[in-house]
């Protein structure tokens, strides 16, 4: 490739930067990232540009669809919930960072660590000595009213050395050029985890951008923040786990990738039992010790016995272990109470008799309406305000219920809001509705002009606070530069620090103490993720087999015969349970087993290879797509016998890459004693005196030993021939016998096997099968056998989740 | 006078239990110059894996107890002796409305026995439109605080039917006051929602209640199983002052505390979390007796 022309470039980057700069409309009522006042490029963002103006839009719009390709291949998804409903779509990357100079972060990372300072002496305050109530620095109902406070935990705590270790900050940048601090998160997404994902991304759209430029890395704030946990943790015995409300969460993907990223132990509620005052994670192995806790539940979930009655995200008990002082938390339980939205009415005082001068940046200037000078300010003020629930812990700008009050509200309507006031005034507050500054993004092959604002994490180490050298940057949908408007969806952003000099480049493979941590989330395996992997094997089996039965049926349509015939209604009755003869009807019996195992899947995606999951989700995306184009009769059968390629290519993944884990065995497992159930069944019908002509080739077909059985009997199919290959014989993985031997040896290898010499209940089941199968003589493989054989194996299922997965 | 106080509180099961963890709260409370816990034996069977008391927030006692191994029943006996001290000289100190409000919201208390904990609304009492029009009828400008806790008592108990079968231990406040009919849990979360609509601070008591009348008195309603009634702040010199509008009376001698709480969910006399696939079924069985 030559080399570019420099003056080509430049009048490039200068018509982008014009039209970018034509849109600039309100330039004093509004800061923007990129342009200076006088519509010059700021310098920390000119190469970025120049770097930009270069690329053809095809060019860009290859690059963003590789970003966008990785996010999609790391699952990262953006869940939305409405109502009951969840949904997913893509990661909605801005493929435009957000670029800020390294002396401007310093001052905002200063300014951070001291409220993240001031924050850690309120929390310590507010669960202990109180006396920023007793001292009149905050009304008593603030506390006492107020649902994040979990009186449990007073008094607890007190002599950790800290009781904040992480948390986050949503920042915005005001007309004046100056930040405010827009909302404090600490039970909140902290979306530091996102940030790595969106850094990721980014680095494959600029790849050689980025390369070159002195941009800060991320996995430095990482590592430090992995050595907290370590410190934290101590010397107790036990794992480092986060605790995830689940796949359900609209933060799920975060917490498995930062689950992984760390090297922690990714657990639910169901996971967590406490037992002798310890709390432990459940696993296959027995009940293991937890030493660290990061929890990311919302603390009034934390524990159904002490706290909300109804959680179903935390585990009875582990509040009193907590004060127990048996597992140490990551932040202590009831930090949340930090992001009271009326408490920012009062930080500032706070700060200056704390500190003896104002804060280094402000938050958003906020107003508790329960005290009659501030509500009078509040209501002289009022097209300049919104207002809302003090007690919320949402983000002002992400709650549906904030009531802006700017533009015309007079008459009966201003009343009743002095009247509210009034009445309710000690659970409202005002804040002031904030301009926020605009950065560029890229829409229909131009910049545009978006409102954004920036979310910063913090990590206590053992020097004190760092703070992650970029962040995540969230941008407005639209123009309106109210911060208001951020609710209304939007995209999110890479938010770059720039260095004037090289910058060092961390990464967190390094050896020492970490690679003690990092091994936990391959030596344990918790007993829900154990059956998730188990249903997974089991349901994507029984999908195959369905999928072979469905085949079988619309061959024999195509060869002429009618859903009425002898052997279609055979097959309908005695193996397809009944369904009526509808093409949808029937294809639900391969594609609800199917989008059961993605659903057990996706519970487990942190230990599931990313590549066995794209493979699931393509499937069941290929299937979907079948479903809503229904194909002509004659072509079902070659439609289905590409969806079974791709499954057995699945399961062909499983067996190939996965690594030999006690999580391998259990989904092993769940796909050989499903198979031999199967085929028990297809035995039990096809050899059947009542069975129609032909059901033996079916079985054949079924067990996809067709030209095994010519090769081995070079005889037409009969019932010895066909019981022999597809129940008895040890060799064929189609096999009865061989599934049944081969779930013995997995059952062999799980854990608590090996300790003395009587059986267990699972082992004995699974043995009895095998020993059934190989000493039987051909009078005895009857219809019947194979359906007892069947419940027998059923029983080993029953027997194993007894033991292993309760 | 010294109480005999028996009680006998079980859970059957109609699957095996295991896994359970339960706080249970039905310990008398010691309250100087009140009354006394001289005595108590609390069984637990099974025989818990794990057992222990804690004193909560509030000052009440819990004890904790935890089941790994599975069970078909969960039976709780508690036998105890408490003195109750006779009651002091009272009189209405208590400052009109107004004031009252004022002196709440100037408070910069935060312990538990501080009104600020008791203004509501709870997760289980929620504002009521027609609980606080019924309290708002009974406002009366230049009364004391301690005449409007009675007046409300008083009203509530004549307009509610004291009726076992109404409700259930799940049934909110507002329901109860629908259909006007209820147990002692109801009408005191009635009377606490009334109550806090005119910013008078109120607490839920649960205790227990002396079964037979004295000579020449009448029986009381709600003594065959735990008992509950209201608490009322009335100012700083007032105090705290107690009323059973079940039996419409200020309480003394026959009401033996076991709990304060903002609502039922903070004394409720059994709380758990059990892994349980049937459903289960509960009873309760107290008696109160004079010793001396």
């Amino acid at each position: 490739m030559s080399a570019p022309n420099p003056q080509t470039g430049d009048a490039l980057s200068r018509d982008l930067l014009g039209r970018y700069g034509a849109q600039l409309t309100d330039r004093a009522g509004h800061n923007d990232e990129m342009l200076a006042p006088d519509g010059t490029v700021k310098p920390v963002w000119a190469s970025f540009i120049d770097h930009l103006a270069r690329l053809t839009p095809d060019e860009l719009s290859q690059r963003f669809t590789r970003g966008d390709q990785y996010l999609r291949d790391a699952g990262v998804l953006y869940r939305q919930y409405d109502e009951s409903l969840s949904s997913e779509r893509e990661w909605p990357l801005s493929h435009v960072p957000v670029i800020l100079g390294e002396d401007e972060w310093e001052t905002i990372s200063a300014a951070l660590i001291e409220r993240a300072e001031l924050l850690e002496y309120v929390l310590r305050d507010f669960y202990g000595a109180n006396e920023l109530v007793s001292s009149g620095q905050l009304p008593a109902t603030l506390i006492s009213q107020n649902p994040a406070w979990l009186r449990p935990m007073v008094g607890v705590g007190q002599h950790d050395a800290h009781v904040l270790n992480t948390l986050s900050f949503e920042l915005g940048r005001g007309p004046d050029g100056k930040w405010w601090v827009i909302s404090d998160l600490v039970e909140a997404p902290s979306t530091a985890g996102f940030a790595i994902e969106n850094r990721i991304a980014m680095t494959r759209v600029f790849p050689n951008f980025f390369s070159g430029a002195n941009i800060h890395r991320l996995a430095g704030f990482f590592k430090d923040f992995q050595q907290t946990l370590f410190d934290l943790k101590g010397r107790a015995e036990g794992e480092i786990a986060l605790l995830s409300p689940g796949p359900m969460n609209q933060n799920y993907a975060e917490h498995a990738y930062m689950a992984r990223y760390l090297g922690l132990l990714l657990v639910e509620g169901e996971d967590l039992i406490v037992q002798d005052g310890k709390a432990k994670v459940r696993t296959v192995a027995g009940a293991k010790p937890i030493s660290l806790l990061w929890s990311r539940l919302p603390s009034g979930m934390f524990d159904p016995l002490e706290l909300n009655p109804d959680s179903m995200l935390g585990a009875a008990g582990l509040l009193q272990a907590v004060r127990d002082d048996t597992v140490k938390t990551v932040n202590m339980v009831g930090a949340g109470v930090l992001e009271t939205r009326a408490l920012m009415a009062f930080l500032p005082k706070i700060a200056r008799a704390r500190l003896g001068r104002g804060l280094a940046m402000p938050n958003i200037a906020t107003w508790w309406c329960g005290q009659d000078s501030q509500r009078d300010h509040v209501l002289a003020n009022r097209d300049r305000m919104v207002v809302g629930d003090a007690f919320s812990t949402k983000p002002l700008m992400a709650d549906p219920t904030t009531i802006s009050l700017g533009g015309g509200l007079d008459g009966p309507r201003a009343e009743r809001l002095a009247k509210m006031l009034q009445t309710s005034g000690r659970n409202l507050v005002g804040q002031e509705s904030v301009t926020l500054s605009t950065t560029p993004t890229y829409e229909n092959g131009a910049l545009v002009p978006r409102p954004m604002c920036i979310r910063i994490s913090l990590g206590r180490t053992s020097t004190g606070w760092t703070v992650m050298p970029g962040g995540y940057a969230r941008i407005s949908a639209s123009e309106d530069a109210k911060a208001l408007a951020m609710q209304r969806g939007g995209k999110v952003a890479d938010v770059w620090v720039t260095s004037p000099g090289k910058v060092s480049t961390p990464s967190l493979l390094t050896q020492g103490s970490h690679a003690a941590i990092r091994s936990s989330t391959h030596t344990i395996l918790p007993s829900r993720a154990a059956d998730n992997l188990f249903w997974l094997g089991r349901y994507v089996e029984r999908s195959e087999q369905n999928m072979r039965l469905f085949r079988a049926y619309f061959a024999r349509l195509s060869d002429g015969a009618g859903d009425r015939d002898a052997m279609p209604a055979y097959m309908r009755a005695r193996m397809m349970g009944n369904v009526a003869p509808q093409p949808n009807e029937m294809a639900k019996k391969f594609s609800e087993p199917l989008a059961h195992g993605l659903a057990s899947a996706s519970r487990i995606s942190d230990r599931f290879s990313p590549d066995g999951m794209m493979a699931l989700r393509a499937l069941v995306q290929q299937m979907q797509a079948l479903q809503n184009h229904p194909v002509p009769l004659d072509d079902i059968p070659v439609e289905i016998s590409s969806l079974l390629r791709q499954i057995t290519g699945f399961a062909g993944l499983v067996h190939e890459n996965m690594y030999r884990s006690d999580g391998w065995r259990f989904l092993s497992l769940g796909l050989s004693l499903e198979r031999a159930a199967q085929m028990c069944a297809v035995l039990a019908a096809c050899t059947d005196d009542g069975a129609p002509f032909g059901m033996l080739d079916l079985a054949l077909e079924l067990g996809d030993s067709v030209v095994s059985h010519r090769a081995r009997f070079l005889v037409w199919a009969n019932v010895h021939s066909v019981t022999t290959m597809l129940g008895l014989d040890p060799q064929n993985p189609r096999s009865v016998r061989y599934h049944v031997s081969r779930a013995k040896e997995h059952i062999a290898h799980l854990p608590y096997q090996d300790t003395g010499h009587v059986l267990t209940e699972v082992a004995r089941l699974t043995l009895m099968a095998e020993t059934r199968l190989a000493a039987s003589v051909t009078d005895d493989l009857t219809p019947a056998f194979w359906t007892g054989l069947r419940q027998d194996i059923w029983d080993i299922s029953d027997a194993l989740n007894a033991y292993y997965l309760v | 006078m010294i109480f005999s106080i028996r009680l006998t509180i079980t859970h059957k099961y109609n699957q095996p239990a295991a896994n359970s963890r339960h706080l249970i709260r039905v310990l008398p409370k010691t309250i100087p110059g009140r009354q006394h816990l001289t005595t108590h034996v609390l069984d637990i069977a099974p025989e818990p894996s794990a057992r222990s008391e804690a004193v909560d927030f509030f000052g009440n006692t819990a004890t904790r107890c935890s089941h790994i191994e599975q069970h078909m029943m969960m039976k709780i006996h508690l036998a105890s002796h408490v003195e109750m001290l006779p009651p002091h000289a009272w009189r209405d100190v208590s400052p009109d409305m107004p004031t009252l409000h004022q002196l709440w919201a100037a408070s910069t208390d935060l312990s538990a026995g501080s009104p600020v904990h008791f203004l509501g609304p709870t997760p289980r009492l929620a504002p009521d439109t027609s609980i606080v029009e019924f309290a708002n009828d009974l406002m009366r400008a230049g009364d004391s605080v301690v005449a409007h806790v009675i007046r409300i008592g008083k009203a509530l108990h004549d307009i509610m039917t004291f009726d076992s079968t109404a409700t259930s231990v799940d049934t909110d406040a507002a329901e109860a006051f629908r259909l006007k009919r209820g147990v002692c849990q109801d009408l005191s979360h009635i009377m606490i929602i009334a109550l806090q609509a005119l910013g008078i601070p109120a607490a839920y008591v649960s205790g227990y209640l002396r079964t037979l009348p004295p000579k020449g008195g009448v029986k009381l309603e709600g003594a065959d199983a735990m008992h509950a009634w209201v608490r009322a702040w009335c100012g700083p010199s007032q105090g705290w002052i107690e009323y059973d509008p079940t039996n419409a009376t200020l309480v003394s001698t026959d009401h033996i505390v076991v709990g304060y709480g903002r609502d039922y969910s903070d004394v409720s006399p059994v709380s758990g979390q059990l892994r349980l696939s049937g459903g289960q079924r509960n009873s309760q069985a107290v008696d109160v007796a004079i010793v001396t």
